[in-house]
Order: structure tokens, then C-alpha cells, then sequence
């Protein structure tokens, strides 16, 4: 019995009249936790009731404590007929949980109805007093801290990164239950909300308990989602990172700033020192003992904590399966050392059933090598057969677990459990041992389900898959194997062995090693990459009609349609990311949602432009007919406008690529295809890249051919996107390369729009047109709305498409928008920096302990292929009446040269950022100040996991809300824009609401998950499901101009954490 | 093919200025997407029509959510739904509350009741003002009147407190609710001339001057009612005409401090009873409510057309009210000081202001 749950009603305000004679209302509270349930004394006619009752006391199993959430129902008191309710407020009182988080939960909370939105406030205190349980067979797992930070929470330092962990837990969905047919909506509404929020916290005290097994005390990344799949259930699921973390004291905070903008711009000054300086046997520089006897009791991760054990894992058994937890013994001689560490590195890895991770930034020296997204899709058809309860007769009840999820969880983690296999062995196949930026989504449409599971292959460093490493090295770059700016950009797997054709190239920051041409990724840009000029916005979007089937047929149907659909979409992002002159894609996330007659995919990333990876080359247009004259003309136009276009992107990305990178780029190997770096699992062969080869920027070029239909759609995709407009930038990823100097002005936002498509006969050229349209209508909506932050970034863009009925396509949008300066004063900081990095030098050069194998074999040079001819073939190349398919110009422009290494090793082209100006900040500073008049505390929201120019000094918990909305009065609240606007904003609202109260003042890492709009016009009658999720965090405002310079100062963080 | 629903939501409420007054001026979406394509709003961004549609109706509907807020401003300061800034509340306060004087000139004395609701057509095309805005303007006063009709305390506070207006538009606000409390009658043709900052005046000027809460600054204070001791009291002022010798005297101590000093000295003298007559016996009448109403028209008939008729300029009618206060002081019998100046300052300083053309 370890808890004791305390509430106070305080009192009440803007309540809604609910006497009509009165106008007034007699309002009492229901205080409700688990079965027990207390009253408040009514307050009678009063718009404003003030309670203050006595503190309600529940005295309950901690379990419940996890899984409940305070109920709070208002009601008017009505001496003849029943009381009416006013509304409901769910507190999560996970937070209060740990001792880190918040310790009370007091404020004002909107009263919601499902029916009517907010209607009054209220004001709660809660307090829980837990009692320590050192049960080891507890089923409670208090005190482990869940983010959805997808990198490690700024004030935390990692000790150990244990790994993936992921729960699901199935119900029926009381909307499908018989008794719907007799409750209210209302009633059917609130058992729903109430559900989910007794599932998510089911489901997040389950992972909690995974992690204490592991030795965690925290999950990062944690990624929950609902699938609604209608009769056959509810599915609540949930991946996350366990992590052992640490409060770092004030003094520590240093690198875990990473994430701040102003800490940033040390990264790209880096590059020219180490191209140079990066020590190919860095062993000689000390014999260090890399691991250090471990401070904390070791955990060793050989065992499997999913459901299923790591029988499937026999194919990796050439791996030495040796205990991790034998860091310290690790010898001290240089050869063996390097062999066993790479082995342990692997068995940390491999033993673990999925070797996962769903951060997308890591603590520095962690990511070693990226090879490139890989992903998996299922569908499947969502049967009935596992669903006991439905139209039998037994007594609806809530979390019946033993009767209705015997067999179907199985199922779900079946389905899932196949598909993280599928990646794992993708990631295995491209040579690497683990998958970071893993993320897992479902589209549902009837009776058919599209599983999918993407993220990225990569090698990481082993030591932070145990204790104590982290101590000497957070501070200093660690990155052992490679110079760090593009280290993570060498391929991991062997250049003769190559899991698919690939064209690889000398890097070209310390051209030790082979990079691939281009480089895609489900993460974020690392904090030390390399980055010339800025990164941009890329989406590709497809529609395709699909028949309109039932069951299996339809199941089959939409199988057979996904490969070329992501196939398609594929080429739109290479294309596109050439277009923009770039040669990198992070964060890429594809979306493909079914609907009955369509499928629709949506892949957005960010293109950077990577020093590392060689330069991009054009986009050339070829003719199948090239004998008639008018049709090469209208080739050699577009063509022009492609060269144009590419032209322009570069000088707005600021992709100055200096002469001397342009002339090293080049490939000694004639590997002419451009391969998809799209790992898939439906992996087809079709290839309308033709093997032409034409150089736009004295390069192989990527070739089109505008006879095919499919081409001429590219290409019209390629061409209609419109550039972001003057002062605007625009990216999905956590920071925007290229800017580092923000102000404190950030602007989250939601944007819906729902497109009706009348036209019943639509040709997927059409139905493409209007898809993209839309999103490009959208994006433009966003650019004029926000003008008055330019000069901004809107960051973190997450597109959310769904096709919600036959012929509607919805679109959801959520970023945040924020301002920089204009001015980059970066020469000022460029001395300070060039120190701090040859300090930083000196001090990796001790850190050295191992090279991997990669690096040995840079060491070799590389041969210099032929040197001449390849400045006459650019000309020709470009001269637009070329004959395409001539073949002596495709093989000339593959022969390019390499120059000599020590040309590029000095390339300073590269931005670096700095503080802002000092007027600029405090006006921005005062702008955000907030008068003495305003009762309502100020809270900031935003998807990224930092505020610009603050600090955050705690996380107080994670906000994990699910709202419904109905209304039958559909016209009257404005049409189906101005409910879904309201309840969007009632939903900020209540989010702001719980976070105040937590006692915080922003919520970072937030994000909508869910946004399902449902409408019936004809019967007046709309209903919106939203779920939300974010940490609630305290921040302080840098006050000083030195805090936005990592480099020169820590500023101590006001701790405010409870002693 | 049609966007079928199309909303933005701000963490923070984005609300541009310029949108939220042809929203208050109550144009239609369409009509201010027009006005602000002449603006030169799709300059920006090269913006397209259905973006500049977007925008519009979006915050067209933002500042439809906020409108019952602003019923209540206290609400919008705390309430959870909108967070907007302090200088935004503000703005978007202020700007609900501001209204177009001609509109409330119209209005002004009125009864603010349904009967004058419907009206509202009649001067929405009279002024050019649109009907919903009336509306909007119409309805703001009679909350206003509403709120503090019963309060006690200063009325400009009063207003300033409720409705967190500046102290400019609170004060007009004061004028409103004083003169449809009182009903002031301001329609008749004779008055048209009047401003409705003239009469905004006017009223400030017996607020502050003829009220309870002018003399007294107790608690108690009702600011809305005219005194009724000192209205009653001013029926003693008729000694002024009603005794021939201290008529007589009057007008020779005003002729004398006058002589030279006016351009219109000899139909000042001539008219001299009549006006002196006319001043008095408006006092005298304030006690009959139906003649308080009368206040402002009878000033314009007895006292501002007659001067105007005889071309007076405005220093000389300044100099003779001046002269005509002061000099009654002088008069032997006469012991009303206090009672005359309390009322000859407020009307003084009245006819000033509705002296013009």
C-alpha cells in the first residue's frame, strides 16, 4: 500500500450558467481516483464558486498510482432531476511519481466536456506521499522519468544507453461496444478518454518495469501510439530507449548543451583542423585504458527483455558472445584491445534481441558510422476473430485484461516483432549492428493495417552501452575512428561486399575513407557534422489510386502498390535533394496512409548539403525520340529551367562549393547508377534511371527521360514546388545548419487542412497534382502567416497526412517557428573557437584508444584514376542539343579526376554561427517579458527539445493527453474549421493548463500524434480525436550575453530541484 | 475539388492589427480579403489569393472565439484558451471598445434598449457604418451602461476598472453612460451642430462638477445622477432676474467691466436681460428631469443662437461669461456664491465648447 494520494478543490471560475432562470449554477466537484470517489459541499448560485474543501485522502497501490488518472468531474446541483455535469479534468499523476519530477500539482485546469470544450476552470492541488517498496516482484515501476526528448534531456547526462524497449496493450474500443447503442456520446466519449488514459498508463508502468530490469532509470524517446482499428480493438503501443541517467550538477551541463543553438557553431570550425590532423593509428598517442572500472554496479545487456527470446539470433553467432560487464579487464596492449573492444562492441549489440535506439542525436563520439534508412512495411488484415467480448452480453468493463487480451496482444506483437526482424537484418545486410531513429507507425483504413518500421542503419561506440565510459569522455570529442565532422559519413560495410550497388567515393574531409554519394537518414543532423551552406525543406508526395476492394483482395492489392509507391517516392527525394544541390537527407520520415480508393505517401526530410559527401550532380532530361526537333527543343527547355533552378537553390542554401572541392569529387569508379540508399523491403528492380550519364556539375549526372509518364510526373513535381520566400528557411529536423544565432521569439503551431476531391474520375496524375498542391498551398498559408518572425526557420515540420474518407485528403501540420538574427557575427567568435578546438584536439588525441577497421584502410591511398579529359565533357554536357544517348559522352564524363588530397584539406567555406547581437537580444528579451497585469502564466511549446537562449534547469514529466470532441450543432460552432480550430486551440489550452500546474513553463519535444476528424455534414455532426505528448520542463533565460558561449562560460543552472 | 477545412492554431494567438479592424468594421471575409488585396497584401510573399482567404478567415474566426471574452475584458486577461500577450490583450481590448463618433453621436442620449436596437438599420445607413459593426458598438454600450449603471464611485474609474480601457476612451465611455442615464435630449435639428466630442465634453464637465461624487468623494459615490440638493438649490438663482434692482446692477457691473473690451458691447448691453434671464431660468428648470433632458437645447436656443445671431465672436461670449460669473459676486443681496459659481463653471465652459459653427 506505498501511496497516498492527496487533492484540495479550491475553487472554481467562468463557469458556464446552467440555471437558465438563475442564470447562475449551484457547482460541485466529484473528486474521483480508482473506485473511491469524494464530494465537495455544493456552492450555491455562483459563476465563480470558491470549494476549499478539506484535502480528499486516497490511500492506494502505487500500481494503480501509475495506471489511474485523478478524475475531477464538475456538476450542477439540481434538487428535482439528476445533476447535470459541467465537465471533466484528468490529472496524470505520474509526474508526482519521482522524486525528481514535480512535487505538487497546483493551478487552474480548463473543465472539459466532449460535448461542449472548455466551460470554466478550476483550480486542484494534488500531492502524493509515497512510501518506499523495495518489493522485488512489484508490478509498479515508480520513479522511472520518461521523455519524449529523442535525445538526451539537457540537464541529464547518460550513463548508460541500455536499449530498446517497446509494450503494447490491447482493448476493445468502447465505441464499438454493444452499450454504445444506449449511452450518450457523451457518456461513450468519456469511457474512451478514459480508457486510453488508463492504458497509457498501463502501458508506460510495463516499459517502466523493462528498464528497471535493465538497470535504467529513464526512458528516452518514448514514442507512444494508438492505433484505433475499430471493432477489433484498441491498441495502445509504446518504444522508447532505456537510459541510466544522471542529473548533472551546474558545473556539468557543458556538452548536454548541444542542443542549444549558440552551442552549435563550435562544430563546423572544427573540420579544417582535422582533416589534417586526424591521427590515423591514434593508439600511439597513450595507452589509455579505454573502459574505466565501472563506478555503478555493471548491468549486462546479454539478455533479452522482449516477450520472444533471442532464438532468432544464431546468425551472429560468429561473434564471440562475451559478458560485457568485463569492461575493466579490457587489456592494456593495443591489438588485442582494438579486436576485443570491436567484438564486444558487436555482442553488446547483437545480443540484444533488437538493437534499436529511437534517438535521433546522440552524445558526442556515440554514432561511429551511418549507413542509410532502412525500412519495413506489412500489411495486414485486422481480423475479428481474437475479439471475445463483442456483442456478448457481459457486463461492459473497463481493463477486463484477462478476458479480452488473452491471444491478441500476441498477435500485435507478432506483427510487430516480424517487422523489427526485417530491419534488423536490413541493418545487419548494410554491415552495421544497430538501428538509430527507429520509429514505428501504422496507417489504418476498414478492415486493412500498413505496419511500418523505419530507421537507420549505424555502428555506434560500445562504450556507451555500459557503465561509467561517459565520465572522461562527454567532454571532449571521443569520436575514435574517424575526424568527427564526417565520421559518421564513411560506409560501414566493405567496399568489395557491398550489399547493393553503390557508388563510393574518397571523403572529403580527410579522404581516408570511402562515403556514398548520398547519404539518407531517419536522425538528426549530429551537432558536429560538417555542413556546407543551409538545409532545406524536402517533401516528395504521390497519390495512387488503388480499386476499391474488401479483405484479402485488398490487403493484396495495397501490397502489391506499396514498392513502387515508395520506389516513387524515393526518386522524387533524390530528385528533389539535387535540385537543391545537396547530398543528405535527415530526418526522413515516409508516411504512406490508405485510404478505400487511394494510397497517399508523403516523405519529408531535411537536405543538407554534407563537406564530406561529394558533390551532387545535376539533373539531366533525356528524349526517347531525339530525332524530332521541336520535341528537343521543349527537352533542351526544361532542361534549362532544371539548370536554373539548381543554380539558384545553391546560391539560396549558400551551398558555395569551392573550386577545388568541385575538382575532387569525382568517382574513380565506374558505377554510373544512382542506387537507392532506401533499404526496402519490397525491394523491385525497375529502373527508369536510365544509365545515361551526362555531367551537370562536371559529374554523373541523374538522368530523366520525359517520354515516361512517371518522368514527366517527376518532373512536374520537381518543377512546381516553390521556393520558400525571402527570409524564410525551412527544415523537419531539430536544428536548421547554417543558423545558430536564434532569439527567444518561437511560435509553435498547428495547422489542418482537410481537401474534398469531387472529381470522381481522377488519374494519378491528376489526384499527384492536387496532393501536392495542397501541401505546397499549405506550406505557402504557413510562409504568410508567420511573415512577421522573418527572418525564420520553421523547424521540426511534421506533416501528418491521412485519407479520413473516400475522397478526402487531410493534412496536419505541426512545427515551431523561430526567429534569428540576421546579422551573423561570426568572425568574432572564430578565435575563441579555433582554440577550444585545438584544445578539444589535444585532449582526443588521449582519448584515442582504438581505430576501427574502417580507418586502417583509409590509411591506404586511394588510386588516382585518369586526369584528363573530363573539363571537355562538361561542356559538352551541358550543350543542350547533345544526343543523350551518346556514348562516348557517357564515358567520358565518368572518367573525373582526383586531385591531389592536400588541395582539399584546407576548404574553409564553412559558416559558423555565434551569438547575437546584444541589442538584438534584449529587445527580443523584453518581448517576451510578460506585464504584471496578466494572471496567466506564459507557456511556451514547441517540438524541438530546446528553447533558443534559455535553459532548461528541469523535467517535471511527461504530458501524454487524449481528447475527444463531438458536437451535433456542427453549423452553429462555425462549420467543420472553426470546431476542429477550437478544439485545437481548447487542446493547447489544457496542455498549457497540466504544465503550469506541474509548476513548468514550457513543454519541449511536443508533438499531435493523432489528429482523427471525423464529420457527417448532413446530420450536423463532427467528432475529433487529438492526442499529444511533450515534456513539461522549467527553463531560465540565459541573462547574460556569455551564456551563448559554451565555449567561455557554464552559467549555473538555478536548481530548483528538492533537496 | 475544395479546401473543405482549413484552420491554424498559434501556441501563441497570431492576430494581425489591420485583419482585426475590418473585422470590428464588420466586412465580410470576402470584403476584407478585397481591401487587403489593395492594401498591397499579396506583395508579401507574392501571397495568392486563396492564402490572403486563408489568413482572413482564420482570424476572422480567432477573433470570433475571442469576441465573448472581450464581453467580460477581466476574462480575456485570465482567461486559458487564447494565450496572447499583455500588449495584445490590450490592443485587441481597446480596439473592441473604440467606436466611430458619428455612431455615437447618433446614439447618444438615447435609451440603450432593444427599441434603439432597431433603429440600428437606420443608422448604419445614415453614417455609412456597417451594421454589424453598429451592432458591435450599440452593444458595447449597453454592457458598459449595464456594469456600471449600479456601481458607486467615480464613474471614469468605473468604467477604467471594468473594462481595462485607457483613460481617453473610458472617459467617452463616462460621457455615454451619463447621457443615457440622464437621457439628455441631443437629436433635435437645432443640435446637429454638435459634435460628439463636444457633447463628450460637456458631460465630463458635469460629472465632474454637478454630481454626488463631485463634492463628496465618499464611498457612496454615485457618479451617474446629478445632485439632487444643488439642482433644487438652483431655483434660488432666480433672484437674479426675478429682483429688478440686482438685474439692473448686474448688468451695469458686467457693462462696466466689458466696455471696450468686446467687439459687440451695444447688443451685449441691449440683449443683456434676455440672456441673463435665459441662464437663470435654466437653472431654475433643472429640477424637473424632463428639463434636465432639455439642458443642451436650451443652451443652444436661449443663449448660443441668440450671441450667434448678433455675430459675437467666441473671446467676447468667453469674456462676457467670465464677467457675468464674477460680477454677481459684487451684488449685494445676493447670497448663492457657492450654488453660482458651481453652476455658472459648468455652464460656462459648455457653451464655450458648443460655440462654434
Amino acid at each position: 500500500m506505498p501511496g497516498k494520494l492527496k487533492a484540495k478543490i479550491v475553487a472554481g471560475r467562468h463557469l458556464p450558467v446552467m440555471d437558465r432562470a438563475s442564470d447562475l449554477t449551484d457547482a460541485f466537484v466529484e473528486v474521483k481516483f480508482g473506485n473511491t470517489t469524494f464530494k465537495t459541499d455544493v456552492f450555491p448560485k455562483s459563476l465563480n464558486p470558491q470549494w476549499n474543501s478539506e484535502w480528499f485522502k486516497f490511500e492506494v497501490d502505487d500500481e494503480d498510482l501509475q495506471d489511474e488518472p485523478l478524475q475531477i468531474t464538475v456538476l450542477d446541483h439540481d434538487t428535482y432531476s439528476a445533476n447535470d455535469a459541467i465537465g471533466k479534468v484528468y490529472i496524470d499523476i505520474d509526474p508526482l511519481l519521482s522524486s525528481e519530477a514535480a512535487t505538487v500539482i497546483s493551478g487552474w485546469f480548463p473543465i472539459y466536456d466532449t460535448i461542449h470544450g472548455i466551460r470554466g476552470e478550476i483550480n486542484v492541488l494534488v500531492k502524493v506521499d509515497l512510501f518506499n517498496d523495495l518489493n522485488r516482484f512489484r508490478q509498479s515501476s515508480c520513479g522511472v522519468r520518461f521523455f519524449c526528448t529523442t535525445s538526451i534531456p539537457l540537464c541529464y547526462r547518460a550513463v548508460v544507453v541500455h536499449g530498446f524497449v517497446e509494450e503494447l496493450v490491447v482493448n476493445e474500443d468502447p465505441e464499438y461496444q454493444w452499450i454504445d447503442r444506449i449511452r450518450t456520446p457523451r457518456a461513450s466519449n468519456e469511457a474512451r478518454q478514459r480508457l486510453i488514459s488508463l492504458m497509457s498508463g498501463e502501458l508506460q508502468r510495463k516499459i517502466g518495469l523493462k528498464v528497471l530490469e535493465m538497470g535504467g532509470n529513464a526512458v528516452v524517446g518514448y514514442l507512444q501510439c494508438f492505433d484505433l482499428e475499430g471493432e477489433s480493438g484498441l491498441v495502445v503501443r509504446a518504444i522508447g530507449t532505456a537510459c541510466t541517467l544522471e542529473k548533472l550538477s551546474g558545473g556539468g551541463a557543458t556538452n548536454n548543451a548541444q542542443h542549444t543553438a549558440n552551442s552549435s557553431p563550435s562544430k563546423d570550425m572544427k573540420e579544417p583542423v582535422f582533416g589534417d590532423e586526424c591521427p590515423s593509428n591514434p593508439l600511439s598517442s597513450g595507452p589509455s585504458t579505454p573502459l574505466r572500472a565501472p563506478p555503478f554496479t555493471s548491468f549486462s545487456p546479454s539478455k533479452s527483455y522482449s516477450r520472444q527470446s533471442s532464438s532468432s539470433d544464431t546468425d551472429i553467432s560468429l561473434t564471440p558472445k562475451t559478458g560485457m560487464g568485463s569492461g575493466g579487464s579490457a587489456g592494456k596492449e593495443a591489438g588485442p584491445l582494438k579486436i576485443l573492444l570491436r567484438q564486444q562492441t558487436q555482442t553488446a549489440l547483437e545480443q540484444r534481441e533488437f538493437p534499436f535506439f529511437t534517438l535521433t542525436s546522440f552524445p558526442q563520439g556515440f554514432l561511429l558510422h551511418v549507413a542509410g534508412v532502412v525500412s519495413a512495411r506489412s500489411v495486414k488484415l485486422l481480423d475479428r476473430i481474437h475479439n471475445p467480448a463483442l456483442g456478448s452480453t457481459r457486463s461492459y468493463k473497463l481493463l477486463d485484461w484477462s478476458s479480452c487480451s488473452a491471444d491478441e496482444p500476441e498477435t500485435r506483437d507478432a506483427w510487430w516483432e516480424e517487422l523489427r526482424q526485417e530491419i534488423k537484418s536490413h541493418a545487419r545486410a548494410l554491415g552495421c549492428h544497430a538501428v538509430v531513429g527507429y520509429s514505428e507507425s501504422t496507417s489504418i483504413c476498414e478492415e486493412v493495417c500498413i505496419l511500418s518500421a523505419s530507421g537507420t542503419a549505424a555502428v555506434l561506440n560500445c562504450r556507451f552501452l555500459q557503465d561509467g565510459c561517459l565520465d572522461v569522455l562527454s567532454e571532449h570529442r571521443c569520436d575514435d575512428s574517424a575526424p568527427p565532422g564526417c565520421g559518421f559519413c564513411h560506409v560501414p560495410y566493405d567496399e568489395l561486399n557491398m550489399p547493393f550497388p553503390a557508388q563510393l567515393s574518397p571523403c572529403c574531409c580527410c579522404h581516408r575513407t570511402k562515403v556514398p554519394d548520398v547519404l539518407f537518414t531517419t536522425i538528426d543532423l549530429p551537432t558536429d557534422a560538417q555542413v556546407t551552406g543551409k538545409g532545406c525543406l524536402i517533401q516528395a508526395r504521390l497519390c495512387r489510386l488503388k480499386k476499391k476492394s474488401q479483405g484479402e483482395g485488398n490487403a493484396t492489392c495495397i501490397s502489391n502498390l506499396l514498392p513502387f509507391l515508395e520506389y516513387e517516392l524515393h526518386t522524387q527525394l533524390l530528385n528533389k535533394l539535387k535540385l537543391c544541390g545537396m547530398n543528405a537527407l535527415f530526418g526522413l520520415c515516409i508516411q504512406i496512409s490508405v485510404g478505400e480508393n487511394m494510397l497517399v505517401g508523403l516523405a519529408s526530410a531535411t537536405g543538407v548539403y554534407l563537406s564530406a559527401l561529394p558533390s551532387p550532380g545535376g539533373i539531366q532530361i533525356a528524349g526517347k525520340t531525339p530525332n524530332d526537333l521541336t520535341y528537343d527543343q521543349h527537352v533542351s527547355s526544361i532542361q534549362r529551367k532544371i539548370n536554373d533552378t539548381i543554380v539558384k537553390n545553391r546560391e539560396l542554401y549558400e551551398i558555395h562549393i569551392t573550386e577545388v572541392a568541385e575538382d575532387v569529387i569525382g568517382s574513380p569508379i565506374p558505377e554510373p547508377r544512382q542506387r537507392s540508399r532506401l533499404f526496402r523491403s519490397h525491394s523491385e528492380s525497375s529502373d527508369e534511371l536510365s544509365e545515361l550519364d551526362l555531367s551537370h556539375g562536371k559529374k554523373d549526372a541523374f538522368v530523366l527521360e520525359i517520354d515516361d509518364t512517371d518522368a514527366v510526373e517527376d518532373l512536374h513535381s520537381l518543377l512546381t514546388d516553390a521556393p520558400t520566400p525571402p527570409g524564410f528557411y525551412s527544415c523537419n529536423t531539430e536544428i536548421m545548419p547554417g543558423i545558430y544565432n536564434w532569439t527567444s521569439a518561437i511560435q509553435m503551431f498547428t495547422s489542418v487542412r482537410v481537401f474534398r476531391l469531387n472529381n470522381a474520375n481522377l488519374t494519378n496524375l491528376g489526384l499527384n497534382k492536387i496532393f501536392n498542391e495542397l501541401c505546397e498551398n499549405l506550406l505557402k498559408s504557413l510562409y504568410f502567416k508567420l511573415r512577421s518572425m522573418v527572418p525564420c526557420c520553421l523547424c521540426r515540420l511534421n506533416f501528418t497526412v491521412a485519407v479520413p474518407e473516400d475522397e478526402l485528403i487531410q493534412v496536419a501540420v505541426t512545427a515551431v517557428a523561430m526567429s534569428f538574427h540576421k546579422d551573423q557575427t561570426q568572425e568574432a567568435n572564430k578565435a575563441a573557437q579555433a582554440h577550444s578546438q585545438m584544445k578539444a584536439i589535444a585532449e582526443t588525441e588521449e582519448q584515442l584508444q582504438f581505430p576501427l577497421e574502417l580507418n586502417a584502410e583509409s590509411a591506404s591511398p586511394l588510386s588516382p584514376k585518369g586526369s584528363g579529359p573530363q573539363d571537355g565533357s562538361n561542356s559538352h554536357g551541358r550543350a543542350p542539343s547533345v544526343d543523350y544517348s551518346s556514348f562516348a559522352d557517357r564515358c567520358s564524363s565518368w572518367i573525373e579526376q582526383l586531385r591531389l588530397r592536400a588541395h582539399t584539406i584546407r576548404r574553409g567555406s564553412i559558416k559558423t554561427s555565434s551569438s547575437p547581437l546584444p541589442e538584438g537580444r534584449s529587445r527580443s528579451l523584453r518581448s517576451t517579458r510578460s506585464f504584471p497585469g496578466s494572471s496567466v502564466s506564459v507557456v511556451k511549446m514547441t517540438p524541438l527539445s530546446f528553447i533558443p537562449g534559455a535553459k532548461i534547469v528541469k523535467y517535471l514529466g511527461i504530458i501524454n493527453m487524449f481528447f475527444i470532441r463531438e458536437t451535433t450543432s456542427l453549423r452553429e460552432e462555425g462549420g467543420v474549421s472553426g470546431f476542429l480550430h477550437a478544439f485545437i486551440a481548447e487542446v493547447f489550452a489544457m496542455v498549457r493548463a497540466h504544465v503550469a500546474a506541474l509548476g513548468g513553463n514550457a513543454v519541449v519535444s511536443y508533438s499531435m500524434k493523432e489528429c482523427v476528424f471525423m464529420e457527417n455534414p448532413n446530420k450536423n455532426q463532427a467528432q475529433c480525436l487529438i492526442n499529444v505528448s511533450g515534456d513539461a520542463v522549467i527553463f531560465t533565460r540565459e541573462s547574460d550575453q556569455e551564456g551563448h558561449l559554451p565555449q567561455t562560460s557554464h552559467p549555473q543552472p538555478t536548481e530548483d530541484t528538492p533537496p | 475539388m475544395s479546401v473543405e477545412l482549413d484552420v491554424f492554431v498559434g501556441n501563441t494567438t497570431i492576430m494581425d492589427e489591420e485583419v482585426y479592424q475590418l473585422w470590428l468594421d464588420g466586412y465580410t471575409v470576402d470584403d476584407a480579403v478585397a481591401v487587403r488585396m489593395e492594401g498591397g497584401a499579396l506583395q508579401v510573399f507574392e501571397a495568392s489569393m486563396e492564402v490572403l482567404h486563408s489568413d482572413t478567415m482564420d482570424q476572422f474566426r480567432t477573433f470570433q472565439m475571442c469576441e465573448r471574452l472581450l464581453y467580460y475584458p477581466s476574462k480575456l486577461t485570465n482567461q486559458l484558451l487564447f494565450q496572447i500577450p499583455p500588449q495584445k490583450q490590450a490592443m485587441l481590448i481597446e480596439r473592441y471598445y473604440e467606436f466611430d463618433s458619428t455612431f455615437a453621436r447618433e446614439v447618444l442620449g438615447k435609451k440603450l434598449s432593444k427599441g434603439t436596437k432597431k433603429d440600428l438599420d437606420d443608422i448604419s445607413t445614415k453614417t455609412g457604418i456597417t451594421l454589424k459593426s453598429c451592432r458591435r458598438q450599440f452593444d458595447n454600450f449597453k454592457r458598459v451602461f449595464k456594469v456600471v449603471e449600479e456601481l458607486k464611485g467615480p464613474l471614469v474609474e468605473n468604467v477604467q476598472h471594468h473594462f481595462l480601457l485607457s483613460d481617453a476612451l473610458a472617459r467617452d465611455y463616462a460621457a455615454i453612460v451619463f447621457f443615457a442615464n440622464s437621457r439628455f435630449e441631443t437629436g433635435k435639428r437645432k443640435l446637429q451642430y454638435l459634435s460628439f466630442q463636444d457633447f463628450a465634453f460637456c458631460a465630463g464637465q458635469l460629472i465632474s462638477n454637478w454630481t454626488v461624487g463631485a463634492v463628496d468623494n465618499m464611498m457612496e459615490d454615485m457618479d451617474v445622477d446629478l445632485e439632487k440638493d444643488f439642482l433644487h438649490n438652483l431655483k434660488e438663482l432666480k433672484i437674479l432676474i426675478n429682483d429688478k434692482d440686482m438685474l439692473d446692477q448686474h448688468r451695469n457691473l458686467v457693462c462696466a467691466q466689458l466696455r471696450g473690451k468686446i467687439t459687440v458691447f451695444g447688443e451685449m448691453e441691449a440683449n443683456f436681460k434676455n440672456l441673463s434671464r435665459a441662464l437663470v431660468n435654466i437653472a431654475a428648470k433643472l429640477t424637473h428631469t424632463k428639463d434636465v433632458r432639455d439642458l443642451f437645447i436650451d443652451l443652444v436656443e436661449k443663449f448660443v443662437e441668440p450671441c450667434r445671431s448678433d455675430r459675437w465672436a467666441i473671446g467676447d461670449v468667453r469674456l462676457f461669461l467670465t464677467h457675468y460669473t464674477s460680477t454677481a459676486h459684487s451684488l449685494d443681496s445676493f447670497r448663492y456664491q457657492q450654488i453660482w459659481e458651481r453652476y455658472m463653471g459648468v455652464i460656462k465652459s459648455c457653451i464655450l465648447k458648443m460655440y462654434h459653427d
